[in-house]
This record gives structure tokens, C-alpha cells and sequence, in this order.
């Protein structure tokens, strides 16, 4: 990255009364809001407690953000030198990428080195396992939403078809889960053809709408269909994934034994830890090699303008039906591991909820950029997670202050802030699918989103 | 190797297209030209079948003009297709592209905007690559068979490139691209869909006369050596006398004359129904215009 000198822009005594401002006016702000208190008293009437300091650390907050804010380089021109930075801080973006993959790759064994089993179990199972899911979620609806550009609200019923797949074959039948993912897979394609057919003529809007609709369907289905699904209480005791045959259990006849090693629950998160992580890459190999096939360009080309599409021969029903097959099949595998790995499903987990968060995902990374979506999941679920180890925050405002209340919050405040910094996600550009000469991306502007 | 029977295209109470016929010959460039609202763009629409239309028949053959006898025994059957006769009026939007190999360009240009000059000239040639790649299986796995056809596809993208001299911005978005640059993209994108008949509204909109004059020569190029047929709509006369064999004349949803170049500038009728006089004053007009 090119230097700027500090001085080019703005004196330093310029900032400093700049932020002086800033902060006498955050001061005053706070004055009314911050400083006075009203409490009640003995006599039950209220009085004015103040609390000053609460004000001079507005001021203060005020004041240093705004000098920080002079402090950081202002916007460059588009010169010579900004490409030179752009083509840099593309290399950067590679090896940043080639470093969180190897990261990703060592993760457990990298946290299991560092606390000790004990510790590890939660960094390893909510921030490596639960975030996993999210980025293989995120990567099968970026088919719908970011390739082909239709807008499903309710592909978490895909993730449920194949929890629930799982959960029936492995619990009535007995059935493997090796042998459970395809079919969970299959099953959920099936569902997303069956979504896909009366949402053909939809756009927009009132695709969202129907799609909002189908994934309450499919929850209410699995609250009322008790006879099947046992209703609101969920299936239990769902057979646990094996190791090619060998089951996480103490004894001689676990995986542990086998493998002569002394039992513990790290190996089954571990290994959960691996299987989500390659279901999550086949589904980019997929999604990255049909990208480049016809029937890749034909999603792309169905949300840049569907009547062209028609005018050149291609089928719109027909590949508007393989996005939605292609997603929810992905979603259906994701479902499968999910069920396998919490051994319990409920048709709680299935709400509206978690399509919008699997939404936001794929939104806030930017529409159909893979590795946007990765960095979303990670942000927004890892994000939230992280939110939970706020307890520093009680050595600040004391014992009573509940910082996890305050969780969604600040996910919502930062997700909001994303949005108007970069609207268009973490990566707007789009990398051309073939190319002639050099591989250029291909700027969020002319990209279009869609319109269902 | 098109032929238009009694088309009539009813929107709600009004008549768009009334009981239009007219044939497009093989090899030719057939103009369709009349005033604004005269219901060009509704008859491209009905051979293009992104409109079904109210009623009429609109035969189309690769080989030249269809014997009447076959293309009545075709329509009394149920079929779309036979013997190389397509019953437009039957078949949705994309098979019409894929089967009749009918291509279009729109008025207002419909690139994919977002994808590169290069990959807008792929997405055309989605047919023979899909066949190729077997379900998308052989892609998957990039077997060679499929390489070659995707080769071959970007052969002849680049070849239209060439062309309509755009190589060397075949990796920019089509939507960056000026605006002549995109109308003739736009064609490049429907030749490489392989069709017989090509159908452009108003190519030369927006263009100044130089471009026009490229515009000319590519249209001409198309026709002599892919021997494919054209019908445009354009409302640029000096554009259509130049290159135009044959001009069907449309106003308010009829066809009021039909002929070469120079017998339609002959023509009384279009000479009204493009300046507006009434009917008493055609005469007056028309030996003004001989005179």
C-alpha cells in the first residue's frame, strides 16, 4: 500500500479543534440523556443523581473518534497509483483466502494443542462445527439467490427435509448415514423441484412471499404430522454419525479402541468438524465447477435478463428447476449432518429465523461470490458467538449489566453499518466464468441481482 | 421461408395487429416499417412467441417457402412440426429459438450486463455446449469431449468479435461497453445462436450515421455469408432503402403496401400514413412526390 503523508490533508491542529467540537457536542448530547438519572427516593419522589462521568466519557468517545477519523488516510483519486494499490491488496485478498483455508484446515487440532480437550470442545463444536453448517447453508442458497438470482426465503425447509430424512431412515430403519446423505439430498432436491414448479411464473416479491410461505409450511407440516414426526417434541436419539463403521462410544468396540487410543468425546467433535468441512468444500467444487459449465451460465444469464434468455433457446423452466434442485439438495445434506451431529431435531429449529440468517449470509458476502459467503458465515455466526465471551464488559459497568443481552444488538448495529458501507456485500465484483485474454472482474455496478 | 396468415393480436378492447399477412423470402432482408403504434414490435413478438397471438399462422421453414398444402395438412393436425414446418404460433418463446431457429434483438437492448462481451456470445451458443456436456455430468468431470465443444464455443465467439471489432474488450462487461457497441454485440449474440431468421427491432436506433453505415455492411455480411434471412423493423429510411429487398408497410395494425424498395416510396398510401394527411389530400401528395 501506497503511504500518505498526514500532512497532505489536514493540519494536525485542524483535527484537534475538529474534534474538540465533536466531542463538546457529544458531551452536550449526553448531558440529558447520560448525566442525569432520576431515581426515586425514600419518599418515593424522584430525584436527579448525577452522573458526570458518564458524560465525560461521551465527550471523550466523541473526541477521539472524531481525531481518529482525521487520523486514517482520506479517499484517493482513481490514479496509476490506486491500481497498483487495487492489484496489492488483490494479492493480499489471496493469500489472506490461502491462509484462512490452511487456518481452517488446522483449526482443531490448533485449538486441541492450545487449551487441552477440555477447552476445546466449545471452540472447536460452536465456532469451527455450527459455523461450518452456515457456510455450506450460505454456499447452497447462493445457487438460488446469487447465481440464478431468485429470491427464496424459505430454504430452511430444505435443511429440515434432510434433517428429518435422517432422523426417520436412521431411527425406523436403522440406516447408515452414509447411506442416509444421498438420499436426504435426493429428497430435498425433490422438494426444492416441487417449490420450484407453481414459484415459475413468480418474481420478485411475491416469489419471496410464497417462498416465505413454503418453509412455514414445511414447519407447520412437521409440528402437526405427529404421527410421523412426534410433532413439537421432535425426534430423539437419532443414531450419531460413525466413522466409516466405527461408533464414538467407549468400549471395545468404538473408535477409540480401535484405533487404540483413550476414549473422549474431542475425537467425535473432531471428526464432525472434518465431515462438515468436506461436505462444505464439495459443495464449493460443485458450485465453482457449474459455474463454468452452460448450465451455470444459463442461472447467471437468467438473473441478468430472463426474456433474452428465452430469445437465445434456453428452457427458463427448466433452469430455474435446477437451481432450486441444485440449492436445496446441499441444503438437504447440511440437514442430514445436522441431525446426525445434535442426535435430536425439533421443528424448532426450522424457523424463519434461520432463513434469514442464511439470507444475510449470502447478502451481506456479496451474491454469488463463494468466498464472500465463507466470510459472512464466519462473521455473522462466528460474530454472534463471539458476542457471548463479553464479560469484560461487567469490570466496566458493573455486576448487574447482562452483556449477552446486549448480543443481538450489537449484530444487528454491525450488520446494518455493513450494509451502508458496502451495500452490495464483502465482494461485489464478479469473476467471468470464460475469458479471452486477461481475467478481469467484472464491477458490482453493471451486476444485476435479479429480480426473482 | 416465413409466412404470415390473417395475424390479428387483440390487447383487451384493442386491435394491435389486424389480420396481417406477408411472407419473408429465403436470402432476403425483408424491412416491416410503418409509424409509431403501428404494431411492428407486436408482430415481431407474435413470430418470436413471446406473444400467442389472438389469431392467424405464422409458417416457418429453413428451406424456402413451405408448399400451402403441406402447411394446411400441418395445421389441421395437432402437431408443431413436420416435415421442417414449424407452426410458429404453437411453440413457446425458447423452442421457436432452438427449433425454428428464429433469433431476435429488442429495441431496447437486452444484454446480460453483467457478463463479459465473451461469455454474453457463450450463453448464446447454450445448445450445442449442453449437449455436449451430458447433464451437466461430462462438465463435471471435464471430460475432453466436452472441452473440445467449449473450445469450439469460444472459437466462434471470438470469431464474432472479430467481427463486430470488440476483441480486445472481450473480457469487459457488456454493460460497459458504448452504446453501438452494444446493439451490434446484441446481434453477434443472436447469429451465434445458429439461427435461419434472424428478427432485429430497430437496429440502427440511437446509431449516427457511421455507425449506421457499419451496421449496413455487418447486416449485409450476415446475409451473404451465413446465407441467413433478415426482417428488422427500423424506423431509419435511409437504412431500409439501402438495404432492404422487400418492405411490408404497416399502419394501425394493417398492411398498407408491400414491395421493393422503390415501389414503396411510390406509394401513395405510405406517403399519407407517414406524413398524416386525410384521405382527400393523398393525391395532392402523391404528385407532389412525383413531381
Amino acid at each position: 500500500m501506497a503511504e500518505t503523508p498526514v500532512a497532505e490533508h489536514r493540519p494536525a491542529s485542524a483535527a484537534l479543534a475538529e474534534a474538540a467540537r465533536v466531542g463538546l457536542i457529544a458531551g452536550a448530547l449526553a448531558f440529558p440523556v447520560l448525566a442525569l438519572r432520576a431515581e426515586p427516593d425514600f419518599s418515593n419522589r424522584l430525584v436527579l443523581q448525577p452522573r458526570w462521568s458518564w458524560m465525560l466519557g461521551a465527550a471523550v468517545a466523541g473526541f477521539a473518534g472524531r481525531l481518529l477519523l482525521s487520523l486514517l488516510p482520506p479517499r484517493r483519486p482513481k490514479t496509476a497509483q490506486a491500481a497498483q494499490a487495487k492489484r496489492a491488496s488483490r494479492r493480499a485478498a489471496q493469500a489472506f483466502a490461502a491462509f484462512g483455508l490452511g487456518l481452517i484446515f488446522i483449526w482443531p487440532l490448533l485449538v486441541l494443542l492450545a487449551l487441552g480437550p477440555g477447552g476445546a470442545l466449545k471452540w472447536i463444536d460452536n465456532y469451527g462445527v455450527q459455523i461450518l453448517i452456515y457456510v455450506m447453508l450460505g454456499w447452497g442458497l447462493n445457487i438460488v439467490v446469487g447465481l440464478a438470482g431468485l429470491l427464496d426465503l424459505g430454504y430452511v425447509a430444505f435443511y429440515a427435509v434432510g434433517a428429518y430424512s435422517y432422523a426417520l431412515l436412521a431411527t425406523n430403519y436403522g440406516a447408515s448415514f452414509w447411506i442416509c446423505l444421498p438420499v436426504a439430498g435426493c429428497l430435498a432436491a425433490f422438494w426444492g423441484v416441487l417449490l420450484g414448479f407453481p414459484v415459475l411464473r413468480l418474481r420478485g416479491d411475491y416469489l419471496a412471499i410464497v417462498t416465505l410461505a413454503f418453509g412455514e409450511i414445511i414447519r407447520i407440516v412437521l409440528i402437526n404430522f405427529s404421527a410421523l414426526t412426534n410433532g413439537d417434541a421432535g425426534i430423539a436419539s437419532i443414531p450419531r454419525a460413525t466413522f466409516f463403521g466405527l461408533p464414538f462410544v467407549p468400549g471395545p468396540k468404538g473408535f477409540d479402541a480401535f484405533f487404540g487410543l483413550p476414549f473422549s468425546p474431542i475425537h467425535r467433535v473432531v471428526f464432525l468438524y472434518y465431515l462438515i468441512l468436506a461436505l462444505a468444500l464439495v459443495t464449493n467444487l460443485a458450485t465453482l465447477r457449474l459455474r463454468r459449465l452452460p448450465i451455470g451460465r444459463a442461472w447467471e444469464a437468467l438473473r441478468e435478463d430472463e426474456i433474452a434468455c428465452r430469445s437465445l433457446g434456453i428452457d427458463t423452466t427448466k433452469t430455474k428447476l435446477t437451481a432450486f434442485a441444485l440449492g436445496a439438495m446441499f441444503g438437504g445434506f447440511a440437514g442430514a449432518f445436522f441431525a446426525a451431529r445434535q442426535g435430536f431435531v425439533s421443528p424448532s429449529s426450522f424457523n424463519f429465523t434461520e432463513s434469514a440468517t442464511i439470507l444475510a449470509i449470502v447478502v451481506l458476502g456479496g451474491r454469488g461470490s463463494q468466498i464472500g459467503v465463507a466470510a459472512a458465515a464466519i462473521a455473522i455466526v462466528g460474530g454472534s458467538e463471539l458476542l457471548r465471551e463479553l464479560d469484560f464488559l461487567k469490570h466496566v459497568f458493573g455486576e448487574d449489566f447482562d452483556p449477552t443481552q446486549y448480543r443481538m444488538l450489537l449484530v444487528g448495529l454491525a450488520m446494518v453499518m455493513m450494509m451502508n458501507w458496502r451495500p452490495r456485500g464483502f465482494v461485489s465484483t464478479r469473476e467471468p466464468s470464460i475469458f479471452l485474454g486477461a481475467r478481469k472482474q467484472i464491477g458490482g455496478d453493471f451486476v444485476k441481482e435479479g429480480r426473482g | 421461408m416465413l409466412r404470415v396468415e390473417r395475424l390479428s393480436m387483440r390487447f383487451g378492447g384493442l386491435l394491435a395487429v389486424d389480420g396481417l399477412s406477408f411472407d419473408v423470402r429465403r436470402g432476403d432482408i425483408t424491412a416491416l416499417i410503418g409509424p409509431n403504434g403501428a404494431g411492428k414490435t407486436t408482430v415481431f413478438n407474435c413470430i418470436t412467441g413471446f406473444y400467442k397471438p389472438t389469431t392467424g399462422r405464422i409458417a416457418m421453414s429453413a428451406e424456402g417457402l413451405a408448399d400451402p398444402d403441406a402447411i394446411d395438412a400441418l395445421t389441421r393436425s395437432s402437431s408443431r412440426e413436420r416435415n421442417g414446418i414449424h407452426l410458429l404460433e404453437r411453440m413457446p418463446d425458447h423452442e421457436i429459438a432452438r427449433h425454428a431457429r428464429v433469433a431476435r434483438t429488442f429495441q431496447n437492448i437486452r444484454l446480460f450486463a453483467g457478463m463479459s462481451a465473451l461469455e454474453n456470445l457463450i450463453v448464446a451458443q447454450h445448445r450445442p455446449l449442453m449437449r455436449a456436456s451430458i447433464f451437466s455430468l461430462a462438465g463435471l468431470v471435464g471430460a475432453p469431449s466436452f472441452r473440445a465443444a467449449e473450445n469450439a464455443a469460444k472459437q466462434k465467439a471470438g470469431d464474432w468479435l472479430a467481427r463486430i471489432n470488440l476483441l480486445d474488450r472481450a473480457d469487459d462487461p457488456a454493460g460497459a461497453l458504448p452504446y453501438g457497441d452494444q446493439r451490434r454485440l446484441e446481434i453477434a449474440r443472436a447469429m451465434c445462436a445458429d439461427p435461419v431468421l434472424l428478427c432485429l427491432d430497430e437496429p440502427a436506433a440511437g446509431l449516427n450515421p457511421r455507425e449506421s453505415a457499419d451496421l449496413t455492411a455487418l447486416l449485409r455480411m450476415i446475409r451473404d455469408e451465413f446465407g441467413v434471412s433478415l426482417l428488422l423493423i427500423e424506423h431509419d429510411m435511409s437504412v431500409v432503402m439501402e438495404i432492404s429487398d422487400h418492405i411490408v408497410v404497416l399502419d394501425y395494425g394493417r398492411k398498407i403496401a408491400d414491395g421493393t424498395p422503390a415501389e414503396i416510396r411510390a406509394d401513395p398510401s405510405v406517403i399519407a400514413a407517414y406524413l398524416g394527411v386525410p384521405d382527400e389530400e393523398v393525391d395532392a401528395v402523391v404528385q407532389e412526390a412525383l413531381s
